[in-house]
């Protein structure tokens, strides 16, 4: 569940991205960097564990579904608060300047 | 475990390559292109540097997601030694383990999606050049 979120946040973020480019005034690209290595990662520990578990690894417990969803969406924040902090540092569009630095008149 | 060490030491040393390949690189080379099938532009050639770029940043964010997984599930802690599996022989050896196997297949495969991406870069290069029509 946690690397579906991964995945969703990925691709949407991609798109979103691409809608964009080439211009990268929001950054979105540290979106998906981010995301897809994360995406890449979790792949790797599904195979791991779908070797372990087998078909059991398609019907997990509801409980452990939910939890995992709800990390999932918790990465995805987390995600989002990296990127949001990336973008006002590095200020591309000079907004937080703008804020900081008023012309005198 | 801490498998996701193992990425982030990869991300270490192409950070310090990039560093180190951005301060060597001259002047990028200039490439004449068509980027919507109408005008040809100018455009710079992407330098190595920022392609080593992309893998420092698939690297950085996944290890930092994946850290952060396993600070959900009690597994890094703030305090000394920060992996609790650290904390006894036996789940240390089990966490080397899974840092050996899991861990170096995700630095594996996310270097390998990497290359994929160079190769699919150059053709992309390859092509953009070969469609230019010949100049007079």
């Amino acid at each position: 569940m946690t690397l579906l979120t991964t995945v969703f946040a990925a691709v949407i973020c991609t798109v979103i991205w691409y809608k964009g480019a080439p211009k990268s005034e929001m950054k979105v690209g540290v979106l998906c960097w981010m995301y897809w290595g994360a995406s890449l990662m979790w792949l790797v520990d599904a195979i791991f564990e779908y070797a372990e578990l087998h078909e059991e690894y398609f019907t997990p417990a509801p409980a452990d579904m939910l939890n995992d969803f709800y990390l999932g969406l918790s990465v995805v924040a987390l995600g989002l608060v990296i990127w949001l902090i990336i973008l006002l540092v590095k200020d591309p569009k000079g907004v937080v300047k703008a804020a900081l630095f008023r012309k005198k008149n | 475990m801490a498998c996701f060490l193992v990425p982030a030491a990869e991300a270490v040393v192409t950070t310090i390559a990039t560093k180190v390949m951005k301060s060597k690189e001259a002047n990028p080379e200039t490439v004449k292109v068509q980027l919507d099938g109408a005008e040809l532009v100018e455009e710079e050639k992407i330098p190595f540097s920022r392609k080593l770029g992309w893998l420092n940043k698939l690297l950085w964010g996944g290890s930092a997601l994946l850290a952060f997984e396993h600070v959900w599930h009690g597994e890094v802690v703030p305090w000394f030694p920060f992996l609790t599996a650290a904390s006894n022989p036996a789940d240390a050896a089990e966490m080397l383990h899974e840092m050996s196997t899991a861990g170096v297949t995700m630095a594996v495969l996310v270097t390998a999606v990497w290359a994929g991406m160079l190769i699919v870069s150059s053709v992309i290069e390859k092509r953009a050049k070969k469609a230019l029509p010949a100049e007079s």
